[in-house]
């Protein structure tokens, strides 16, 4: 083990290294640049011994990633906000063909207007596609999920493409002290990837079929069941990295005070630690709040926080996200969840962060108070709710 | 290999593979049924230099007995063999119904 001063980017770079992928397809795109950039520069001085492959676009980056994991390779690829979005056909392909490919996505705003800052709405418009969906709130965080991704989404019974999102510049540019573990020690943890799934030539196949109406439904059935068998294996996963490496998480969610909390922000990525601090100088004030972050989007919670908000006074969902004409999409979820479990509590969605507006400690001091009087469904933080404020 | 037709089942629930890959090659139907024109060999001309057999698309062009044959179940018509045929031994003709 060792200890290096990094930046988000940097440390997924070097969870990826340890995770020895044999091939890499990415396209630069900020504020991803650097976590291509660091691998390139490991394939180069050859600490890792990867193909890395230049493609003209994030389409083809996946379509190779694609391609990589239908020979039976470990593929990486890494992309944000358009890229992202000019991916989605292909994170279709790679999910219903059931290829463990792992991608890094930072986090950022989509235009128009054009904006280059973070916010949650890329990944968070393609929940749908299939993939595995992770949120770290640190760089120690982005560097275990990296390493631990693949174990993850190469377990048979998951066969899922993994991404790990990062909050664009909050959590991909800045830096801190990161454990980096040693190589004998990840590879012990992470074997080689073994798979049927792949082009064999003493056992010619055909792969990427099409599906008609008669058996479609069932292809879709298993990939649906595939996503759900993760809820397992990522808790299964998390007990033996904590046994290798000394480092514990929590499952689909971490909760922070939430065992009497009366008021309670649910909410994911590096805003995390801010609503923590905050809820820590509200208890010194009296206010009973606590803090629930959601780490994976995919396989959802469901159950985790229904435990979680059964017994508080009223919640809130703080997201950098907004499903235009609607609410923002973690509301939704998180909603669906307490509904299904019977938990009938106030909730409000606070909308923040977009294109990267800075969230304030007293932004979330506001939403906790906001949470305790009663507020509107849908609030804007900094404009207000459903009237605008107005 | 010539492809060949197996018969049409319905699959279970367990039969449907985990992800999108299966046997190579099969096939439970003809398909062909939108050609609009058909290579046709002429083997007296026929010297089976394979160069049809290499481009073909479909992979549905063998040798048999040093001649060209073609499996009109597959063939979609493109008309790529008789492009490729230097010595003008495969003719496109019309589909007539």
């Amino acid at each position: 083990m060792s200890k290096k001063f990094l930046s988000g980017n940097e440390a997924f770079a070097e969870g990826i290294r340890l995770a020895r992928p044999q091939v890499i397809s990415a396209y630069p795109i900020t504020p991803q640049t650097i976590v291509v950039e660091r691998l390139s520069e490991m394939v180069e001085d050859g600490s890792l011994n990867a193909e890395y492959v230049h493609v003209e676009s994030e389409h083809s980056a996946l379509s190779c990633a694609i391609g990589a994991s239908a020979a039976g390779a470990r593929a990486f690829t890494a992309t944000s906000s358009q890229g992202l979005l000019y991916m989605a056909e292909c994170l279709y392909y790679a999910a219903g063909g059931r290829f463990p490919i792992v991608m890094m996505n930072a986090d950022r705003s989509t235009a128009l207007p054009w904006n280059i800052y973070g916010d949650q709405r890329d990944s968070l418009s393609q929940l749908d596609s299939g993939w595995i969906q992770a949120y770290a709130e640190n760089a120690q965080e982005a560097l275990d999920l990296a390493l631990m991704s693949y174990k993850i989404a190469e377990n048979k019974a998951v066969s899922t493409p993994y991404m790990a999102n990062l909050d664009g510049f909050i959590l991909t540019h800045t830096y801190e002290t990161v454990e980096i573990p040693d190589r004998e020690q990840a590879d012990r943890f992470l074997p080689p990837y073994e798979t049927d799934n792949r082009i064999d030539f003493d056992n010619p196949k055909n792969m990427a079929f099409s599906a008609g109406p008669d058996t479609n439904y069932i292809f879709k059935y298993k990939e649906h069941e595939g996503v759900l068998a993760a809820r397992d294996v990522i808790n299964e996963t998390e007990k033996e990295f904590a046994e290798i490496f000394g480092r514990e998480y929590t499952g689909l969610t971490e909760n922070y005070l939430t065992d009497d909390a009366d008021y309670v922000i649910v909410t994911l990525g590096s805003i995390a630690g801010l609503c923590r601090e905050t809820a820590d100088k509200l208890r010194e004030q009296g206010v009973k709040a606590g803090v629930v972050r959601i780490r994976y989007m995919r396989p959802f919670p469901n159950e985790e926080l229904a435990e979680a908000l059964k017994n508080v006074k009223a919640y809130g969902v703080l997201e950098k996200d907004i499903s235009f004409g609607n609410e923002g999409t973690v509301f939704t979820n998180v909603n669906s969840a307490l509904k299904k479990a019977g938990v009938n509590v106030p909730g409000y969605d606070f909308v923040g962060g977009l294109g990267g507006r800075n969230i304030s400690p007293a932004d979330i001091e506001k939403i906790y108070s906001d949470i305790e009087k009663g507020t509107d469904s849908v609030n804007f933080i900094g404009i207000g709710g459903g009237n605008n404020g107005k | 290999m010539r492809p060949y037709i197996r018969e049409k089942k319905d699959f279970t629930f367990d039969e449907v593979p985990e992800n999108t890959s299966f046997e190579a090659g099969y096939l439970t139907t003809v398909n062909s049924g939108w050609r609009s024109i058909r290579p046709v060999i002429n083997s007296e001309k026929c010297k089976g230099c394979e160069q049809c057999y290499l481009y073909c698309p479909d992979g549905v062009i063998s040798i048999e007995d040093g001649k060209a044959v073609i499996d009109y179940d597959f063939c979609k018509g493109c008309g790529i063999c008789a492009k490729i045929c230097k010595i003008g031994a495969i003719e496109m003709e019309a589909e007539r119904k």
